[in-house]
């Protein structure tokens, strides 16, 4: 799709048009179906009421689909240039809203065996959702902030949704008071942008930024929104709440959390990063990254909670796509947005299937439990087999396309010594996801461990995060040649970003 | 079907066959005979085709053979490039060769996870063909990880007691070396726009890489780690004595056959194709940890009390007579370090077979539970022996001609490293020897080892080909080399240019 963006905003006071709504209309949808099912949730009956939400939660993420189609035919900009439709932002539509759908389909059955009450679940996520697609096509800061906003809010009820458990009230909590920490930042960094620019448009801010030279106090508005994204998407060093949150919430929360919110919050993260072209912020982010899968692997290495090892796991990977932030622009951009994509499927099909064989009240999570699950329940260990291949990074699956661009774009941007740590970084990963395939493979069982046979919506749930690994793996072309044209669109909406800056923003020290 | 037919898509069929092979025996139920017919005849099938290759193989030619190439992703450009020259011809014959043994030799000691085992042995197979056939550094890197899982699974379990220990340590070693590997194939793609071997081998030979002197020895050193962990080169072969002894047999004897072989033939395609200079500038301190492994493996060898390690470590020895064969840079070592590669392959999977056997007898492999078991068993001990001969370098036997010209090669490049490594072939006969003799002469010393049986049907129909192939490669050894001798001239043409021009200057 072509992409005619003019950079001049052609302010006008006039109400908006109906071409307006159509570039916000995947976010309508879903509003309209989340308010569907909280207003359907008191007339029905509790216990057979339950499956029909789920139904019609699910119909409104294939109908946010269908919106996101319509909405990519009219590219542009909306509602007086606050939202920007491009192939970057219909990207992260498509993504999220999938994301969205694997997960109803995931706590169908699992709403049930934990006594949940489905109705506010199921619009909860359907708004947060919207919050998150929000994120990834709003390029003014305030709506960005009100979306992320959204989003946040509702992870937050969803982390807590084990009301019996007192470790899902402590992850609500927690997740609660370190969140709107983070936020704070974030809006404070919004501020001091707009004292610096006066602007609180990022095309804007980017042409003012490039046209003069770059005030101090842009560099910390910067560093500041750096923080609050950075908490969002569990990068180090602001990575502390992440295996306490993952280990209390719900499993199906935990993949949606570990993956959507992410993705989208990284979506503004290379919004900022790459169109506000702030020279020194690259090597602040090359430092977050060799923390973020440093620290992360070593957390994972003596974890014996899946879900803790998955939390950790779940922050190097987060380091993993900041490496491609610090490489050149088109490149990078590009590297992260198959990364997260492919992060996406295997990490959610790695939850579906332990939040499945946590079986009621989430009793089985630990390491020792998965011992001989290979023999009781082939089937499910071969799954969880491959997504955790894919996660280690081995080929025919998508997470070694994943790391392979990622690392691509670095080497390509010379930054050789932040691809060295990556890549045995990687090496030094395979062994905790190793761990979890010994268990199911090696070991005869110990204990007697209930493997309840998958219900279908959860099958077929896990067949496609199976089949979005494998496809990744073998056919990447198609995706990233999507991705490589978006980020195409979202570096040249900046004129004249220098090719070579990125790396030679990086302190000499550093390469 | 007439010749020409196959040639084009022969690498492919070689290939994935097995794969689909695997692939659908995950489809047939769990009826163990069926599965292990249905193995072995897809591993003979592959066989077969695989002996396409050498039968219309054009002796005499350097380039490769076979080619094919069309484009699988378009950015990264990355070819689906395969073909095959005189080293990698005769590393996939062997796999295909090998890989029915190792069925036949499971047929009877594997009776859990039948399916299992096979799906994971067919899977390995075509990994490891894939290796040897990809001339693109991304299909390369993409088949060399892919070895490690089915590798990894069938030790951790099928294995011995360690199993586990055992099948994370190989997987963790072999994994963080060859991440290295990776950097250097991005950097190499980063400053080329490539990753086919060709193409890289000729920009790098006429200069044009930006950045390359610099960056030269530490991608030399990038690939030479991952293949010296593989290979394994002193001081990373700990895993490799682990992995052996709890491995399956039929592991087993592809790990020594096959996936050693891996490291060797990457220092011969990348090492020497893409940095011949800095191969050289290397030479000595690789050479020294070469000789260092060759008299190490066979001392450690020698007084090992379990017969599986000690076939273990005889392979760091033999493997170390590989790599100074290869780092000599003469036509003799060159083509000596292939033959040997081969050799090993044939003996040292022929040894790991044995002891499998005697395994499934008695359950143990220390050798101190066995002796005298010439008489109760002399078919097995005939065939052993004929293997042990070949294994230790009897003339008329594989192992003499490729340590023969290994040695010669040293000679030439230096006589101190001629002399060293000689010592080896020295050793290996005393430990295999040794061993033979206590094992097998004398009187028996258990009496349980007397109700033993001799060699069945399926045992003998699996090792007698390598005791036969070891016979003809001892006796004919040119219908391998002349293969193999144009490759080596071909890959030396660099390193001969390089010091005509030294002595010009």
């Amino acid at each position: 799709m072509i992409v005619t963006v003019s950079l001049i905003p052609d302010y006008s006071q006039s109400l908006p048009q109906s071409a307006d709504y159509v570039r916000i209309l995947p976010e309508i949808v879903l509003s309209i179906f989340g308010m569907i099912v909280m207003l359907l949730e008191p007339l029905l009956d509790e216990e057979k009421g339950q499956k029909l939400l789920g139904l019609i939660a699910f119909l409104g993420a294939l109908a946010g689909l269908g919106a996101t189609w319509f909405m990519a035919q009219s590219p542009g900009l909306a509602f007086w240039n606050m939202v920007k439709v491009d192939g970057f932002s219909v990207f992260f539509h498509i993504l999220v809203i999938a994301i969205a759908a694997i997960v109803i389909l995931c706590s169908y059955e699992y709403l049930a065996v934990q006594r949940i009450r489905a109705g506010e679940y199921y619009a909860l996520i359907l708004f947060g959702v919207v919050g998150m697609a929000l994120m990834s096509s709003a390029i003014e800061l305030v709506l960005i902030f009100i979306a992320l906003e959204i989003s946040s809010i509702s992870s937050y009820v969803l982390a807590g949704f084990r009301r019996h458990e007192a470790a899902s009230a402590e992850s609500s909590l927690k997740y609660f008071l370190l969140g709107s920490f983070a936020t704070a930042f974030f809006l404070y960094g919004v501020a001091l942008m707009f004292g610096a620019t006066g602007s609180t448009n990022i095309d804007q801010i980017g042409s003012t930024l490039r046209a003069g030279p770059v005030p101090l106090l842009a560099f910390v508005a910067v560093a500041l929104m750096f923080v609050g994204l950075g908490f969002k998407v569990a990068a180090a060093p602001f990575h502390i709440w992440t295996p306490d949150v993952y280990e209390g919430a719900p499993a199906p929360v935990v993949g949606f959390m570990s993956t959507a919110p992410k993705a989208a919050a990284f979506a503004v993260l290379l919004r900022l990063v790459f169109v506000i072209d702030v020279h020194g912020l690259v090597w602040v982010v090359w430092l977050a990254a060799a923390l973020s899968m440093t620290l992360g692997n070593m957390g994972a290495l003596v974890q014996d909670n899946v879900k803790r090892l998955l939390a950790y796991s779940a922050i190097a990977h987060a380091g993993y796509t900041l490496v491609a932030f610090a490489a050149a622009p088109a490149l990078g951009t590009s590297a992260a947005m198959f990364y997260l994509a492919a992060y996406a499927a295997m990490n959610l099909g790695a939850f579906a299937v332990v939040s499945h064989f946590a079986n009621a009240g989430e009793r089985y999570v630990t390491l020792e439990d998965y011992e001989g699950l290979g023999r009781s329940s082939p089937l499910l260990a071969a799954t969880l087999t491959i997504f955790l291949l894919s996660l280690i990074g081995i080929p025919m699956t998508g997470g070694f396309f994943a790391k392979f661009y990622v690392f691509n774009a670095a080497v390509k941007t010379n930054l050789i010594w932040l691809t060295i740590i990556g890549v045995v970084n990687g090496g030094v990963g395979a062994y905790y996801y190793l761990r979890i395939i010994v268990m199911m493979y090696m070991r005869e069982s110990r204990k007697e461990v209930p493997v309840t046979p998958v219900p279908i919506a959860l099958g077929f749930a896990l067949a496609c995060c199976l089949a979005a690994t494998i496809y990744l793996g073998i056919f990447p072309n198609r995706v990233l040649q999507f991705a490589q044209d978006s980020a195409q669109q979202l570096v040249q909406a900046a004129p004249e970003a220098p090719p070579s800056t990125a790396g030679s923003m990086v302190p000499e020290a550093l390469r | 079907m007439s010749t020409g037919d196959l040639s084009p898509i022969i690498l492919t069929l070689v290939t994935f066959t097995p794969l689909v092979g695997g692939l659908l025996l995950m489809l047939l139920p769990r009826r163990d005979r069926d599965i292990r017919i249905f193995a072995l005849v897809i591993s003979l099938l592959t066989f077969v085709l695989s002996l396409h290759l050498p039968v219309y193989f054009v002796r005499g030619q350097t380039d490769f053979q076979y080619q094919i190439d069309k484009q699988w992703v378009s950015t990264p450009n990355i070819h689906y490039h395969m073909g095959v020259d005189g080293f990698s011809l005769w590393l996939v014959v062997l796999t295909t060769f090998l890989t029915p043994l190792c069925v036949l030799i499971s047929w009877k000691s594997i009776h859990e996870r039948v399916k299992e085992f096979f799906i994971l042995l067919l899977i390995l197979e075509t990994a490891l063909i894939g290796v040897f056939t990809s001339l693109d550094l991304f299909l390369f890197y993409f088949f060399w990880e892919a070895t490690l899982i089915p590798m990894a699974l069938l030790i951790g379990i099928f294995g011995h007691e360690r199993k586990v220990y055992a099948a994370v340590k190989f997987f963790m070693y072999t994994m963080i070396g060859s991440v290295f590997m990776l950097a250097a194939i991005l950097w190499l793609y980063a400053h080329t726009g490539s990753f086919d071997f060709v193409v890289i081998r000729d920009a790098i030979a006429s200069g044009t890489v930006p950045k390359f002197p610099a960056a030269a020895q530490w991608l030399f050193l990038g690939f030479f780690l991952a293949f010296a962990v593989k290979v394994p080169l002193f001081p990373f072969h700990t895993w490799l004595p682990d992995a052996h002894v709890e491995a399956p047999t039929a592991g087993s004897v592809l790990l020594a056959g096959v996936l050693l072989k891996m490291g060797t033939y990457g220092m011969l395609r990348f090492n020497l194709g893409l940095f011949p200079e800095q191969s050289r500038q290397n030479a000595p301190w690789v050479m020294t940890l070469a000789l260092i492994g060759i008299i190490y493996g066979a001392l450690v060898a020698m007084v090992q009390p379990n017969m599986k390690k000690l076939i273990a470590y005889s392979s760091v020895s033999h493997l170390g007579f590989v790599v100074l064969g290869i780092f000599s840079f003469t036509q003799a070592g060159l083509n000596g370090a292939m033959f040997v590669m081969l050799a090993h392959g044939i003996s040292t999977g022929g040894l790991f077979m044995l002891a499998g056997i005697l395994h499934e007898r008695r359950h143990t492999y220390e050798i101190s539970e066995f002796g005298g078991l010439a008489s109760p068993l002399p078919v097995y001990a005939t065939t052993y022996l004929v293997i042990v001969l070949a294994s230790v370098g009897l003339p008329l036997l594989n192992g003499f001609i490729g340590e023969f010209l290994v040695l010669s090669g040293a000679f030439q490049d230096k006589p101190v490293y001629g002399i060293l490594g000689a010592t080896g072939i020295i050793w290996s006969a005393i430990y295999l020897l040794w061993m033979y003799q206590r094992v097998f002469y004398g009187k028996v010393t258990h009496s349980v080892n007397n109700s033993l049986s001799d060699l069945s049907g399926f045992e003998k129909i699996a090792i007698w080909p390598c005791a036969a192939v070891a016979l003809v490669m001892g006796v004919a050894p040119i219908l391998w080399l002349a293969a193999i001798d144009p490759a080596v001239q071909a890959a030396l043409t660099p390193v001969v240019r390089m010091a005509s021009r030294m002595v010009g200057q």
